[in-house]
């Protein structure tokens, strides 16, 4: 089987030296020779593995072989990809509150640095935790063990490498410029290899199941895989310069080429960070709440109308631009609309915890699920408000927009990864539980306010702002500046910072959790009381 | 009845289902964009950038700029008194690919051609503090000092041809000359170039002597947004769309 590992790889590795023998500019021909280092470290992993595709941290006689490892590999990859993109977006908080932080260089400033910070959370933390959820889903929900034998580990390595060369494309300058697509043809093409090796290992999967029926998690984690590919495809085209040229001219321009990067912008929202992180609520609630989904009629109501109506809300990101009015419209409809699904959604989760709301005291864990659920809830209503384009001529183009993208971003995202994180951890490393309890509650607490914090603050500035551009004063002249907007803003992007202070905090807290629940730690806390330890089982002093 | 267990029964038809049902918004609001001729107004003026406008675009793609700065003014009374004209769809038909942006930490820079001198850009991105005190944008030092790479320039306007802008074949086999002659407002190429490219402006852009650098391209770049359509024979009520 091994041979199926090295065929690709060699063929990686040919690619990789021919692309640096032959690169027209530096950042080529460093991809060209990571991608060489790749496909050589993927041949010594594969040798070292010894046809070891990896198994449960203990081997159960009659068990499943569950493929665990690749999964305990998810948990490292996304508490470190979490903890940097955090660090990186706290640097360029700290950046438009203090300029001189951008140090003048090409290498540190903020238009580098920015998207190296969304793709971060987006795709090295969110999308580490998609794949690490999904395959872990897919597996339990199927009764099977991942599809594939080596071909995960290529998803999982993959991937990484994909990040690696979109981030130092990033400093380096290579971008497209359209937001969370800014990786050029060539990463867009490694990419889409490696999603669609994704795509056949969870269908390969689900083919293998047990059950007749595919669980509900599995239809959001499918709807993720396959919008974003169709997503990603479409707003990638391009002509790149030259075959070895890092530079490509986009297939479209103008208007068409604004209406497409939003389609997809605004369902890397809808798909990357919605359907697929539904699919982490739909299974990681019910199974720490110990309760059935709420409804499960509410869910095909839920999973249809959301993935329906989700794809045109792309042209609220227009509204008032030079977009036809009939498509800002249209946009502005259906957004509305999508508050429906969106709130169905939240419903049912929330009301899974029907029965189990006292475990909201003594389970931290499903704290932070149900406040994600919660932020869930709040962003997408806020979403549609912000959506109507009475109220998007005063947000857009200012930090409400920013604060709305991270109550979403923080609360509902961040929160429901760290709670699966949390709930893997002690399973994947066959612990009796956590490390602590107690310090998840403490990250709990570092992130709400965190949040609290930043949205606040930037709810302030960003209407601040919006009603300061179209102040006039009692002659009927502008009253502001641009320069004296920028500074009215000061003191709320240090409060801003401040809440992202907070959050990395609690980002290292939970590292910490983590890596000694790898190491098998216990940490000497009192334990929370659970319901059932009655006053009468209290010893007698 | 339809049931709905057929498609939880069967991964195939599930991904189908979805598909289909994903398609639908994106064919319904993007494909007409392509073939109504009301989407991109009726101008006069818009021609493609010279080759050192193009180069200037890539420094501005390069680092960021849309980041913090739209190029999209919207049909506001206080956007149009503080920027000017509303954006047109067909200012940026040759953009490829667009940069409307979506966040103004910094003004909107679609009109911002002809507002300041090439000194006071100049002065601006090596330290923008110096002449905005409140302001929160980086410095850019580094692009008076580096010299602008372009052998490979003619390649970039014959790209661009590829997806759609009209580059004739005069302009790509003159593209490296062109971008050197408008740097240099006493070459000889000046007139050609202006030939090719009506209303483009020769000068120093960086106010330094020798080679061109990349703050040469960015400044030409800058100095030319939003000044390419004619406005006062453009009739808004034909094109309302």
């Amino acid at each position: 089987m091994n041979f199926l590992a090295y065929l690709p790889l060699g063929l990686a590795g040919l690619l990789g030296l021919s692309l640096a023998a032959g690169a027209a500019d530096t950042p080529m021909y460093a991809h060209g020779l990571l991608l060489f280092g790749f496909a050589v470290a993927g041949v010594f992993w594969v040798i070292s593995r010894d046809g070891d595709m990896g198994g449960p941290a203990v081997v159960r006689e009659g068990g499943i072989n569950y493929n665990d490892a690749i999964i305990r590999a998810g948990v490292v990859a996304s508490t470190f990809w979490g903890v940097v993109g955090f660090t990186v977006g706290l640097v360029i908080a700290l950046q438009l509150a203090f300029p001189v932080l951008n140090f003048d260089l090409p290498w540190t400033n903020f238009g580098r640095l920015r998207p190296l910070h969304t793709s971060a959370v987006i795709f090295a933390f969110g999308g580490n935790v998609l794949m690490m959820t999904s395959f872990h889903v897919v597996q339990r929900t199927c009764q099977a063990r991942l599809a594939g034998g080596w071909a995960p580990w290529f998803v999982f390595w993959g991937h990484q490498l994909f990040l690696l060369m979109a981030a130092t494309g990033y400093v380096t300058g290579v971008t497209q410029s359209k937001e969370y697509a800014e990786p050029e043809w060539y990463v867009d093409l490694w990419l889409t290899v490696v999603w669609v090796v994704y795509l056949l290992v969870f269908l390969g999967t689900l083919w293998r199941r047990k059950e007749p029926h595919i669980y509900v998690a599995n239809w959001f984690y499918l709807a993720f895989i396959v919008t974003i590919a169709m997503l990603h495809i479409v707003n990638n085209l391009a002509v790149p310069v030259d075959l070895t040229s890092s530079k490509s001219y986009s297939l479209f321009s103008g208007v068409q080429d604004a209406l497409t990067q939003w389609w997809y912008g605004h369902n890397a929202v809808g798909f990357f960070l919605t359907a697929g992180f539904l699919g982490i609520m739909y299974y990681y609630v019910p199974k720490q709440a110990e309760r059935p989904v709420y409804s499960y009629r509410l869910s095909i109501v839920h999973f249809w109308s959301l993935i329906f109506l989700y794809i045109w809300a792309g042209p609220h990101h227009l509204h008032y631009t030079a977009l036809p009015d009939w498509a800002q419209t249209l946009g502005m409809t259906f957004s509305i609309m999508l508050w429906m699904p969106s709130w169905g959604g939240m419903i049912n989760g929330l009301m899974t915890l029907s029965g189990a709301w006292d475990k909201l005291r003594t389970d931290p864990i499903l704290r932070l699920l149900a406040i994600s659920v919660a932020f869930y809830g709040m962003s997408t209503f806020e979403g549609p408000l912000m959506s109507i384009k009475a109220v998007n001529g005063l947000s857009h183009y200012t930090d409400w927009t920013i604060g709305h993208v991270h109550s979403g971003a923080l609360g509902w995202v961040g929160m429901v990864s760290f709670g699966a994180i949390y709930f893997l951890a002690p399973r994947m490393w066959a612990r009796e539980r956590l490390y602590s309890l107690r310090l998840v509650s403490v990250h709990f607490w570092l992130a709400t306010v965190g949040i609290v914090l930043y949205a606040a603050a930037m709810w302030v500035s960003g209407i601040m702002q919006g009603l300061m551009w179209r102040a006039y004063d009692a002659l009927g002249f502008l009253e502001y500046s641009f320069a004296e907007t920028v500074e009215a803003m000061h003191p709320f992007y240090v409060i801003r910072a401040l809440g992202g202070v907070l959050y990395v905090l609690g980002g290292l807290v939970m590292a910490w959790n983590v890596y000694k629940t790898a190491r098998g730690d216990l940490r000497d806390e009192r334990p929370y009381e659970t319901s059932s330890a009655a006053p009468a089982a209290a010893p007698a002093e | 009845m339809f049931d709905h267990g057929k498609l939880e029964k069967n991964s195939i038809l599930m991904l189908v289902g979805i598909l289909i049902v994903v398609s639908i918004g994106g064919l319904v609001e993007i494909a007409p964009l392509f073939y109504l001729e009301s989407t991109i107004e009726k101008v006069k003026g818009m021609r493609p950038y010279t080759p050192l406008e193009l180069a200037g675009r890539n420094i501005y793609i390069r680092e960021g700029c849309y980041n913090c700065h739209s190029q999209m003014v919207r049909p506001f009374r206080d956007e149009v008194e503080r920027y000017g004209h509303y954006s047109l769809a067909a200012e940026s038909m040759y953009d490829h690919p667009f940069q409307w942006g979506s966040k103004r930490t910094g003004p909107d820079l679609a009109r911002v051609g002809g507002k300041y001198s090439d000194e006071w850009h100049s002065t601006h991105l090596i330290d923008p503090r110096s002449l905005v005190p409140e302001s929160v944008m980086p410095g850019y030092p580094f692009l008076a000092k580096t010299p602008l790479k372009y052998t490979d320039i003619a390649k970039h306007l014959e790209t661009n041809r590829m997806v759609g802008v009209p580059y004739d074949d005069a302009m790509i086999e003159a593209a490296k000359a062109d971008l050197e002659a408008q740097v240099n407002p006493d070459a000889d190429g000046v007139e050609a170039m202006q030939e090719r490219y009506p209303g483009a402006q020769a000068r120093n852009f960086d106010g330094q002597p020798g080679k061109p650098t990349e703050m040469d391209a960015l400044i030409s770049y800058l100095q030319v947004l939003g000044t390419m359509v004619d406005f006062s024979s453009y009739k808004a009520e034909e094109n309302y769309r």
